[in-house]
């Protein structure tokens, strides 16, 4: 199939940016967006100029750093998926595609359509952690029950990539899926109980202090999570925050 | 403690708070105005309205604490709004909102701008004489020529149409902030569990219907009098 691709190139952080026009052709509906991106890289390298660039790595859907704005959604139209899954066969010959980079205040763009989210990673260093006794007087972690359950929510709350499609799609910026993802994993475990108060409150103020919007329960990021996030773990997040602030 | 309303969760908490609040209110006022139309010449809305209009511990304590959670809500809206809008400094150039949320979930602050107007309107029209009478000029009867002059105010007002019509368009807009605000509420204070499809549906019920009810009053006094 043969596309027009609309694509924010930028050269720096500090440059303004703008859309530009690129012309595809011959694409194979069993390319991954990514491999369609390669070809145009392969293009615009033959020809003398600067390709595209882009956040990439497994490839996989497993490490969550494609992260593209494609045709208005995060990780493009198709659900479930990340950038790197998304298919070509979900478009049409003579398609327009429009391509951004993640837009947030606390995403700042780095260059082209790669986005600064170490602001998730000064979330996680906030509170994103449990405390290990190592020094020999540990207890084995079969004999420490958990209901099934819960067992299994913590287990779809860690399931979260960090890829940031949350912040990209909310139309507030709010990283509350995210944060509510990591503050769940830990608050449903026995492990987790001990820095409980602490990791909430910690992990919010980060949050808070990144620049992130707030949530207005638009469910947008659960729709567009490649890993299906629920937004049940965000009222988790509220209700572990809260109880937390009122323990003082 | 201290921090909570300094935090995004405490802010929200705090809408959520002042949301319920409201939607109690809602239906109370709907309860009394839906007895406008019993069949008995407005005898019921009448006796309903002198008490409240009357009662000590609705006119001096309820009434405050019911503007303090009017203003309260609008501006930590607007706060809220302005601090979201601070959150992306460069919009996208194509985004479909559409594809995976509700126009009543992204547009709460134009429904809600649309119901501050039509707050004001209904100050107008009925609370600001209502303070008027009582709280200025000192008459507490609530009567007017010898009787209750509540339920002949309520159908005076009524009478023109473009009023009909702008109260009719505020209800509209009441129930589209209300299908998202009321699931909303108890999602904000962390409620998310087993009942939560049942308070959805719960929810739609009650955001469909009290503003339903309030436009069938309002157009049930305008064509019957």
């Amino acid at each position: 199939m043969n596309l027009t691709l609309k694509i924010w190139r930028q050269k720096n952080a500090s440059d303004k940016g703008k859309m530009v026009e690129y012309k595809v052709t011959d694409i194979s509906e069993h390319m991954s967006f990514l491999e369609m991106m390669d070809v145009l890289n392969e293009q615009l390298v033959n020809s003398g100029e600067e390709p595209v660039a882009f956040d990439h790595d497994c490839r996989e859907g497993i490490c969550g750093m494609c992260s593209m704005y494609i045709n208005g959604e995060a990780h493009g139209p198709d659900r479930g998926v990340t950038t790197c899954q998304l298919h070509m066969r979900m478009f049409n010959d003579g398609d327009t595609i429009t391509i951004e980079p993640f837009r947030a205040a606390a995403f700042p763009v780095i260059k082209d359509l790669v986005v600064d989210r170490s602001s998730f990673e000064r979330i996680q260093q906030a509170g994103g952690y449990i405390s290990v006794n190592t020094s020999g007087n540990t207890t084995d972690a079969n004999a420490i029950l958990v209901p099934k359950e819960n067992a299994d929510k913590a287990m779809d709350a860690a399931t979260c990539i960090g890829c940031g499609a949350c912040v990209a799609t909310c139309k507030n910026s709010s990283a509350m899926l995210f944060v509510g993802a990591k503050v769940s994993q830990y608050a449903l475990l026995p492990q987790g109980q001990v820095e409980a108060t602490e990791r909430v409150k910690n992990m919010v103020a980060q949050m808070d202090l990144e620049g992130f919007g707030n949530c207005t329960n638009t469910g947008a990021c659960e729709i567009e999570c490649p890993k299906g996030i629920s937004l049940e773990n965000i009222a988790r997040m509220n209700s572990e925050f809260l109880k937390a602030s009122f323990k003082g | 403690m201290s921090g909570l309303l300094k935090s995004s969760i405490g802010r929200k908490f705090a809408m959520a708070l002042s949301a319920f609040f409201l939607m109690l209110f809602l239906l109370q006022h709907f309860a009394i105005n839906i007895t406008s139309i019993f069949p008995d010449n407005g005898a019921t809305f009448n006796k309903m309205s002198h008490f409240m209009g009357t009662n000590p511990l609705i006119q001096y304590v309820m009434q405050p604490v019911l503007i303090f959670g009017v203003v309260f809500h609008f501006v930590m809206g607007f706060i809220l709004e302005m601090k979201n809008n601070s959150a992306r400094k460069v919009s996208y150039a194509k985004n479909n909102g559409a594809a995976n949320s509700t126009w009543m979930s992204r547009n709460m602050i134009y429904s809600g701008g649309f119901i501050l107007v039509f707050i004001i309107i209904h100050f107008i029209d009925f609370w600001f004489p209502e303070i008027n009478t009582k709280f200025i000029q000192g008459d507490w009867s609530g009567l007017h020529d010898g009787e209750f002059r509540y339920f002949h105010e309520l159908q005076h007002k009524f009478l023109a149409p473009w009023r009909v019509g702008l109260y009719v368009l505020g209800f509209v807009f009441l129930a589209l902030h209300l299908l998202h605000g009321f699931s909303s509420a108890f999602q904000s204070v962390g409620a998310n569990n087993k009942y939560t499809r049942g308070l959805k549906g719960f929810g739609k019920v009650y955001a469909i219907g009290i503003p339903v009810g309030f436009i069938i009053i309002a157009l049930f006094h305008h064509f019957n009098h």
